[in-house]
């Protein structure tokens, strides 16, 4: 178990590491440092101490065969066989992934009466299409889903497995890759690979403001989920012609302790993923009725609006309203945000849009570096005089 | 809503609700310089999505008769949270809090949770928030339910039923929901807004204030591989972390409030916005 030592001869209790510390776990007790159970093991103090006096002690970790270990597998999801169009974004960038790797892209669909919508994912560079056909596989179960999942991982054998940050698949790759004890990176909005296959995952973190890279270096596969509407989708045709392969599906990894009751469709109110255009209401909006400002200005535009989190929080909006990280990733034309910071989780749910306008008083808010256009100014008169001229 | 069973009948569920200790704020900013985190004002509440896993827990126990454990995983600090949730109506809490188990990712945190269910005194129901409001990754819970092999269904946003031996609860599939029946023991995820959680009441913060958390640590575990906690049961590593990119031909605009709206004017009819 890798932990951290102090030298108590070398250590000056100079304090440096107390200071240093993140998360406030090391204090010093009867003089001599201590650090506690709040260590997340950052080694920052250990970067830091000015005598060299903290040490790492690390038992050697083994990595396994990477060579072994081969492929990209896309998880297609579908409802009742129409499939997810994040799987083709998936497919488009596992192809650029592998293309520089030299390894072969593979998707796992899983449903029942699949075969033609399976053929239909030849259209894109993919090698190969594994398909498990079963009445049972119909509506996602997790634990049927993870069973096949596991059965198509043991035989493909791929080195990293892609899966949409749906609600489908966040539920279901952390299950699997815990069957695989290995690593998990969800919500990651930029993926590159090493030369060595080791998949280099950036994702926002703690809590905003701060990006984080993440490797896997020891296991395989390497999971990660990505957001629907972060990656672009894979252009059809493309160099391999792909084949269909039919996989069996053994009777025993289709017992379920979930028993599905009924699956209907959700009510859709115009969504935000589609609209062209967005006004963004954010905490500068002091006041819930101050939203038929904005919801003025987007029906003007012909767009939607939509909203940050502390607003639907406090339930001034609706959920399905949200945008960012817990919310939606949304790309549209134009957006204009209204009164919005831009904590990083917010503006990773909108990095994708074609123009950003950014309205806020703030000079110092992030979101004004992250704009195309950053407007300083207040709401409450920049979005009145704006609505004034476009009625002219 | 149906309910089988009472407290008459002498239902005792057995009900986890895992929680964690968060920042209070998620103002956590960088050092370009020296790529070290700021720590300004780090003072810790409870995961905001744990209390409707809280008062999901409460309000089926209420119905349906039961006893409410809570576990968390953290520094001693951080019975705090399980304090909390003493006055919010759960029963007893176990704090897990080991210096062996630092530098845990997803996995590692999620097999040392599994490992101290294991300990518990038998468990029905596991139930979690949706997600935490500083790695907002969602995954906890599910790997949980992997490791102890019982299923799962996260996103749960209402429960239908509550019986003897299984609960019925509809789970939001974002364009579709589904309505499942799952047998114990299991795990649910909760949704926001699931039941609107309770205020904490003067009465139970002077009932409980004596109650004790039990801590465990790692010598307590079934598994006492240290090759899977800490560090060195955690597959991912961070490489780095980094302020996120700024835009670098943006363009700023401050003027007189009339005038900038004419600005945004020009520009969305200049690229056909309108």
């Amino acid at each position: 178990m890798a932990t951290l030592a102090i030298n108590a001869r070398r250590c000056s209790l100079c304090g440096e590491c107390i200071a240093t510390c993140p998360f406030n776990a090391i204090s010093e007790v009867d003089g001599k440092i201590e650090i506690d159970a709040g260590c997340r093991m950052c080694k920052l103090c250990l970067k830091n101490c000015p005598e060299k006096a903290i040490t790492l002690i690390d038992d050697k970790r083994v990595a396994v065969d990477k060579e072994a270990w081969r492929g990209i597998l896309v998880f297609v999801e579908h409802l009742d066989g129409e499939i997810h169009p994040v799987t083709l974004e998936l497919i488009g960038k596992a192809r650029e992934l592998a293309d520089s790797t030299n390894q072969p892209v593979y998707c796992l669909f899983m449903g029942d009466q699949i075969a033609e919508q399976a053929k239909s994912l030849l259209q894109y560079p993919v090698e190969k299409v594994f398909v498990y056909e079963d009445s049972a596989l119909r509506y996602f179960r997790v634990d049927v889903y993870a069973n096949i999942f596991e059965d198509c991982i043991r035989a493909v054998q791929p080195s990293t497995v892609l899966v949409g940050a749906t609600s489908v698949g966040r539920s279901l790759a952390p299950r699997v890759a815990a069957r695989f004890r290995t690593g998990l990176t969800a919500d990651c909005t930029t993926l590159e690979i090493r030369e060595n296959t080791d998949l280099v995952q950036i994702r926002p973190a703690f809590g905003g403001n701060v990006m984080a890279q993440i490797v896997t270096p020891f296991s395989r596969p390497q999971f990660a989920t990505v957001r629907y509407k972060v990656m672009s989708p894979a252009e059809k045709g493309g160099s391999p012609s792909g084949t269909v392969e039919r996989c069996v599906v053994s009777p025993v990894r289709l017992k379920s302790k979930i028993r599905v009751r009924e699956v209907v469709l959700n009510e859709q109110s115009p969504g935000i993923l589609e609209a062209e255009t967005l006004v963004v209401a954010g905490r500068g909006v002091k006041d819930k009725q101050d939203l038929e400002l904005l919801q003025e200005l987007a029906d003007l535009l012909d767009g939607q609006l939509a909203a940050t989190r502390p607003l639907v929080e406090a339930g001034w909006v609706h959920y399905s309203k949200q945008i960012g990280l817990s919310g939606r990733t949304v790309k549209p034309k134009l957006i204009i945000t209204c009164g919005v910071s831009g904590a990083v989780q917010f503006s990773a749910g909108i990095s994708g849009s074609e123009c950003i306008v950014a309205i806020n008083q703030d000079r110092s808010a992030p979101i004004l570096d992250q704009a195309h256009y950053g407007v300083v100014g207040d709401l409450y008169e920049v979005v009145p005089s704006l609505i004034d001229r476009i009625k002219g | 809503m149906r309910i089988t069973g009472s407290k008459a009948r002498g239902v005792i569920l057995r009900i986890v609700v895992c929680i964690k200790q968060v920042p209070a704020t998620s103002k956590v900013q960088i050092d370009e310089v020296t790529g070290v985190l700021r720590r300004e004002g780090i003072e810790s509440k409870l995961n905001p999505y744990d209390l409707y896993a809280l008062e999901t827990a409460v309000w089926i126990k209420d119905k349906v008769g039961g006893a409410v454990t809570t576990l968390t995983m953290g520094p001693l600090q951080a019975e705090e949270a399980i304090k909390e949730s003493f006055i919010l109506g759960a029963d007893q809490g176990y704090l897990v809090s080991d210096r062996k188990l630092a530098g845990s990712d997803v996995l590692a945190t999620a097999y040392t949770l599994s490992q101290a269910i294991r300990l518990l005194d038998g468990y029905d129901l596991i139930i979690c928030g949706k997600q935490t409001t500083d790695g907002d990754t969602a995954q906890v819970g599910p790997e949980v339910a992997e490791f102890l092999e019982i299923p799962h269904v996260t996103w749960v946003k209402k429960v239908n039923e509550v019986t003897e031996d299984s609960i019925v609860v509809e789970q939001d599939l974002g364009t579709s929901s589904a309505i499942l029946e799952l047998p114990y023991p299991a795990l649910i995820t909760v949704e926001k807004d699931i039941f609107q959680p309770r205020l904490p009441s003067y009465r139970r913060k002077k009932l409980t204030a004596a109650q004790q958390v039990n801590v465990l640590t790692f010598s307590d575990f079934l598994d006492s591989d240290e090759q899977k906690y800490g560090l060195n049961g955690s597959p991912t590593q961070v490489e780095r972390v980094f302020p996120p990119d700024a835009n670098e031909d943006k363009v700023l605009w401050e003027d007189e409030p009339s005038l900038l709206g004419e600005k945004i004017y020009m520009l969305i009819k200049d690229r056909n916005f309108i």
